[in-house]
């Protein structure tokens, strides 16, 4: 008796039919809510306070035009996504790859760790300036720079990830004859799958911001150079247009690339029984 | 009886252990084993019985070769490439992988396409294929664990309390679930167990461990074939048992 009054409950929830209409949608009329809010509220205050460092959105969508039809900003823009892209990759694998050191090996970690606080802490700037001086200003330099920013972070973060690997896993991929490759793509990448997600979520917006510093600083394209060029020329609108149009497209690469990818490899989780 | 233990002179499985150790994190060590041998009989269904924590769990280890750092030898003859099916304390089964992939993944290159149909079928798991392991019940995910350990046609069955931890009616159905596919293609196996009724239930031999630093204290034949080993038998064995091992249990 007190079995079936304790089951009850959960089949009447089962049997509740789940409303997933509103669900779906609410959460995206509020997002578009709030940015309408903020763009109100901004064009209000440039209407009351008008002067030409602070321009309503109005002018800054102008900008946004006459520079995407001049050819300007898409190419300015693609200059600074492949940096992104080149630096990310390579930050990641060398970053990937030492943390999954460290965090195997006990004395090489506690050796390295030093090494691994001290750049954690060297500002983004000094190694931005150093690398243009020691390598010069060239591409590699530029790329290089931001992946040595970025590096540390991923180290520190696979380093975990490396840790709490379950090695009963790893000895029943031994007992079964795993292949170096199967162990790695079936035991140990998906218990890492989490930390690299992390891992890319921060390295994606932290790189973007290095990126434009260094073009900023040595580079003749760019995002970067053209927010310094708009700067000397006090043009706040086009900074605003160009920063914007780069929020944007890192946007669309996490609803459509990241988000995406995390949810195929973490359907498991999900169908919990 | 005690003149089995080391007997067969192509025993597939001889462990001669004559030290094995732990250190403890405060500096010390602890011994685990210390002079242990025995050996397994082709086709022979063994059992390794011990007070708990005496190293049965240790001593799979270092057959299975996942700990190489003691001292003596571990000698498996089974084969010339020996493959070993293991079932450990808990399924171990990839948590990312339905329990298809993870019977799969086990499988030797050879035998990557092997239909599974009748295997999945004889241990009910033929609507589970496609299932995460989170999504299984402890017997359901030990069924899984099992049939990847069977799936490779082992050499040597490897098994670490496979039944413990469930319900007594699903260990006896998983019980008789093995024992049907065993009979259909023996193999040598070394079961774990701390379920003497159990060790009765399936094994052709029980071996005895002492208490840590642990070695054999001697080892039970039973010799009543397994269709024959009825609630009455099984007292009786029980009991020659208990005469001959008072300590235990």
């Amino acid at each position: 008796m007190g079995l079936m009054s304790a089951d009850d409950p959960a089949t009447m929830s089962d049997r509740t039919p789940r409303k997933s209409y509103g669900r779906n949608f609410a959460p995206l009329l509020t997002t578009l809510a709030s940015l309408a809010a903020l763009t109100v509220i901004w064009h209000l205050a440039a209407s009351v306070w008008p002067s030409r460092s602070f321009p309503p959105p109005v002018d800054v969508l102008t900008a946004v035009v006459r520079e995407t039809s001049s050819g300007a900003l898409p190419f300015h823009l693609a200059m600074t996504l492949w940096r992104v892209a080149a630096s990310f990759f390579l930050a990641m694998i060398i970053g990937t790859a030492i943390g999954i050191f460290l965090g195997s090996y006990r004395r090489a970690d506690r050796f390295l760790d030093p090494w691994l606080i001290l750049f954690l802490n060297i500002p983004a700037l000094v190694v931005i300036v150093l690398a243009y001086i020691w390598f010069g200003l060239s591409e590699a330099a530029a790329i290089g720079a931001v992946a040595v920013n970025k590096i540390p972070n991923v180290v520190v973060t696979m380093r975990e990830g490396a840790r709490a690997l379950d090695l009963r896993y790893s000895d029943m991929a031994r007992v079964y004859r795993f292949s170096l490759f199967a162990r790695f793509r079936h035991v140990v990448l998906p218990q890492l799958q989490p930390y690299l997600a992390a891992a890319s979520r921060s390295g994606i917006s932290l790189i973007w911001k290095i990126v434009l510093v260094v073009e900023l600083l040595g580079r003749s394209n760019g995002v970067g150079f053209q927010i310094n060029l708009f700067f000397q020329l006090f043009d706040v609108a086009s900074i605003l247009a160009y920063t914007l149009a780069f929020v944007c497209v890192m946007l669309v690469i996490e609803l459509f690339m990241v988000q995406p990818l995390e949810h195929a490899s973490t359907r498991w989780r999900r169908r919990a029984a | 009886m005690n003149t089995h233990q080391l007997a067969g002179v192509d025993a597939p499985l001889r462990i001669d252990i004559r030290r094995k150790s732990f250190e403890t994190s405060g500096g010390g060590g602890i011994e685990v084993l210390r002079d242990l041998g025995f050996a397994v009989e082709r086709n022979e269904f063994a059992c390794l019985m011990g007070p708990s924590g005496c190293g049965k769990t240790t001593t799979l280890r270092l057959l299975l070769g996942l700990d190489r750092s003691f001292e003596g030898s571990v000698d498996l003859t089974v084969s010339e490439n020996p493959r070993i099916g293991a079932v450990f304390q808990e399924p171990l089964l990839l948590p990312w992988r339905s329990v298809e992939e993870n019977v799969r993944l086990g499988l030797p290159k050879a035998m990557r396409d092997k239909n599974l149909d009748r295997l999945f079928g004889f241990l009910g798991l033929s609507t589970m294929r496609g299932f995460y392991p989170a999504e299984l019940s402890l017997g359901l995910a030990r069924r899984a664990a099992i049939a990847r350990a069977l799936a490779i046609e082992p050499d040597l069955l490897v098994l670490d309390e496979p039944f413990v931890s469930l319900d007594e009616a699903t260990a006896q159905q998983l019980r008789q679930l093995l024992l049907a596919i065993w009979s259909e293609r023996p193999t040598t196996v070394l079961m774990v167990t701390h379920n003497l009724q159990e060790a009765i239930a399936l094994s052709d031999r029980i071996i005895v461990l002492s208490p840590r630093p642990s070695h054999v204290v001697g080892s039970f034949l039973i010799r009543v074939p397994r269709e024959a080993r009825n609630a009455q038998i099984r007292g009786d064995i029980l009991r020659s048992f208990r005469e001959r091992f008072p300590d235990q249990l």
